[in-house]
């Protein structure tokens, strides 16, 4: 191995820090998949007779699925039986107020850089905090009340805002959509919720934690973005898992809806469990997400920075149905040791003169491979689609692979799509460059990869950008003068 | 300042250099000529500390320490300077970061405080003056789109700012068009100075016009094979390597 390589994988193979479990007195159900199974995760959360019906009947049509194979990964078959659909961390009653959460929990979070009172009190960034399964506390909920913003864990909001729930979850991924996506819609525990009333700019960054505690569990978390005419919002996801010798299924649902005008960014900066060396353990994150531009001169962005899972599966997309819609997706995957990634994006352009762009960089080190998958489809509506793909892989040490799987279908003659791709090795002679100017080996390989991730970190909210980063074992690139 | 004694270096089992010896005191400039592939990169990658070259016999001394047993980064901050034949492009990562992070490197090892961005930019402004490059070359990505002479400009600014104690320029005025060469040349010169020496490859003697070396050495087939002063250049001009060969093929 060449000294450049031995640099890197030194970088990227650092301990995962998060990989500590909480010793939290927990309500897990025993392992299994049924219909009593999923009467007693609704009956458990106080769920209306309806959401309990949408449940059955997505877990009926999971039934009739079968598990999706065509991505270009590798792993055993998946016994869904041997998984426990719900784990929560032990309370008394619910909590009300933050005060009243179990400081072991707050410790955890503390642990994990994200401490709720500190972010209270300066970021003013709102934190839901999901462990394991159920949303554990939501900050900053009278401020954002005031603007009539509603964000709350998703089981609140079945209770509480029973109707917007009604009227959006599935609209976006039906419950039927995927094989993944069926199984999420049967046994989702948890997750957040937002809605953004007409005209309202949210006045923070919304943001939530994932986090995986318990063994033997799934978590299977579900998102549901409302953003209602001319609003904005920006969200933000994070999420961590202790290591596990066995790997453990993470399935969510993430749905946006934007109707017109209005915007919504979403960033994730995904650091699940990736296994160890020999590709012992982590995280099967199979994940489906999914934007409606619904209303014209809408904007949906996904910012995703993927670090962690043994194997990622996932292709947050955009429907681009308004008019002047305008979709992105901006993506650092970052794949080491035996991990693999497989993900990308879907534009699907409808209304007239939308817009799309998708800037994909793949890093491949140790035996990892790495694809992108990107659907660009242009139907006979879309009058004028514009779409540019850009997508980068960046090769360390010639073990890993890097692979581009670019499909486009356009059925309207006045589209106009662009694709590169580049693929690219960190060469002996940058890194010598670099050193001959005085740089140790280990920032120079940090300035190359962070120079190479540039165009998404810029897309990432501070503070992930910073995160984001520190996952990738460098520091940022700070603006001179 | 630099001392090579009876340097052997192998690449893949190929000798390539053979036996060089050379002594470069501070202040001085020293001009090395000599045929395509006669082994004048792989000294001045070797003297930067490069990976895959093999040291099979002999000694190099910088600044009275084992210039071969030092990291490249090291002997950088100690003030080995390589402009490269070929610069290497760094997309992603814009040249006023990279010259930060440089300078500062090496302000460290010296025990000097890290300049702020401030200062920093009072500094590479005036430098910038030094190669007359526009400053909007500063925030481009490293050497990306540069054109080739460019590219070696961009090398001497990164020496001005630098200010390293051996400066290795490996045939950096080739592809210069005149004003070019001119700039370059007077770069170099302003930075000529009594504690500072210089290794000039190249193949022209216009070069060595601009800036007039102490000493000039040609090398052939791994060896210097004659040395003299600035003379030995335009003579070599005029004669070219065949004449060189010829006298050795009379002393042999
Ligand atoms: N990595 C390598 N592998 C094999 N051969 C090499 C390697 N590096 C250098 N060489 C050989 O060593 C010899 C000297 O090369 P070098 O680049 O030092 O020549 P040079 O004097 O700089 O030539 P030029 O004037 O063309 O720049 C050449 O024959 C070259 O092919
Ligand atoms: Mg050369």
């Amino acid at each position: 191995m060449s000294a450049a390589e031995q640099t890197i994988e030194k970088l990227i193979s650092q301990e995962y820090k998060q990989g500590f479990v909480t010793d939290l007195e927990s309500d897990t159900l025993p392992p299994g998949l049924n219909e009593e199974v999923i009467r007693i995760i609704s009956a458990k959360k106080d769920e209306p007779e309806w959401m309990l019906q949408w449940r059955l009947e997505a877990y009926r049509h999971w039934l009739t699925m079968t598990e999706p194979r065509w991505a270009y990964v590798d792993y055993p078959p998946i016994a869904y039986d041997a998984i426990s659909y719900y784990s929560a961390p032990k309370a008394k009653e619910g909590p009300k107020k933050l005060n009243e959460v179990d400081p072991k929990l707050l410790e955890t979070y503390n642990k994990l850089g994200i401490p709720l009172y500190e972010q209270e009190r300066l970021a003013g960034v709102a934190v839901d905090a999901v462990f394991d399964s159920v949303s554990v506390a939501t900050t900053f909920k009278d401020k954002l009340a005031e603007a009539g913003v509603i964000f709350c864990s998703m089981s609140e909001a079945i209770r509480h805002h029973p109707e917007l729930v009604r009227q959006y979850l599935g609209s976006v991924v039906p419950a039927g959509d995927n094989f993944f996506a069926a199984l999420n819609s049967a046994v989702f525990s948890d997750g957040s919720f937002v809605y953004i009333p007409k005209g309202v700019r949210c006045p923070m960054e919304l943001s939530t934690y994932f986090r995986i505690n318990a063994a033997k569990t799934g978590q299977f978390e579900r998102t549901l973005i409302i953003a209602e005419e001319r609003s904005y919002v920006s969200y933000l996801e994070g999420c961590t898992a202790p290591m596990r010798d066995e790997n453990q299924l993470h399935a969510a649902v993430v749905e946006l809806v934007a109707l017109e005008g209005a915007q919504i960014k979403y960033s994730t900066v995904q650091n699940w469990y990736p296994g160890d060396e020999d590709g012992r353990g982590g995280i099967y994150n199979f994940v489906t997400k999914r934007g409606d531009c619904r209303g014209a001169h809408s904007k949906i962005s996904w910012t995703q920075v993927e670090t962690g899972s043994a194997i990622t599966w996932k292709y947050p997309s955009c429907l681009l149905r308004g008019d002047h819609s305008i979709g992105e997706f901006y993506s650092v995957a970052l794949t080491n040791h035996r991990q693999q990634a497989d993900t990308g994006t879907k534009m699907i352009h409808i209304g007239k003169n939308t817009k799309s762009t998708i800037i994909s960089k793949g890093i491949s080190a140790g035996r990892a491979n790495n694809s992108y998958r990107g659907l660009v489809k242009v139907l006979k509506s879309a009058e004028n689609a514009r779409n540019h793909t850009q997508c980068d892989s960046l090769l360390i040490g010639d073990r890993c692979g890097a692979h581009t799987f670019p499909y486009i279908e356009v059925k309207q003659a006045s589209a106009r799509i662009e694709h590169e791709a580049t693929t690219s090795k960190i060469g002996e002679d940058q890194l010598f460059f670099c050193r001959q100017r005085g740089l140790s080996a280990e920032d120079a390989v940090s300035m190359i990869v962070n120079g190479f991730c540039k165009e998404v970190f810029k897309e990432l909210p501070m503070e992930f950008a910073v995160e984001a980063q520190a996952l990738l074992g460098i520091s940022l690139e700070g603006s001179v003068g | 300042m630099l001392k090579i004694e009876n340097l052997h270096v192998r690449v893949e089992d190929k000798p390539i250099l053979k036996g060089i010896s050379l002594t470069i005191r501070p202040g001085e400039v020293h001009a090395i000529m000599g045929p395509n592939g006669s082994g004048k990169s792989t000294l001045s990658n070797v003297l930067a500390g490069r990976d895959g070259y093999e040291i099979s016999a002999g000694s190099v001394t910088y600044q009275g320490r084992n210039l071969l047993e030092m990291a490249p980064e090291e002997r950088a901050r100690e003030g080995v300077f390589l402009a490269f034949q070929y610069p290497v492009e760094i997309p992603g990562v814009s040249n006023i970061y990279l010259l930060k992070a440089a300078l500062n490197a090496v302000r460290k090892h010296r025990g000097l405080h890290e300049l702020d961005a401030i200062d920093f930019l009072k500094m590479i402004k005036d430098k910038v003056k030094l190669v007359e490059m526009n400053e909007q070359f500063l925030y481009r990505a490293v050497n990306e789109g540069f054109s080739g002479g460019e590219k070696k400009r961009n090398e001497i600014l990164q020496m001005a700012v630098l200010e390293p104690r051996l400066c290795i320029l490996d045939e950096t005025d080739s592809g210069l068009d005149i004003d070019a060469l001119k700039i370059v040349s007077d770069g170099v010169n302003s930075l000529r100075c009594e504690e500072r020496s210089f290794i000039l490859i190249t193949h022209y003697q216009r070069l060595l016009d601009y800036i007039k070396p102490d000493f000039v050495h040609v090398l052939a087939q791994g060896r210097i094979v004659k040395s003299g002063d600035a003379d030995l250049a335009l003579e070599l001009e005029d004669k070219g390597y065949g004449w060189i060969d010829q006298q050795l093929g009379a002393v042999a």
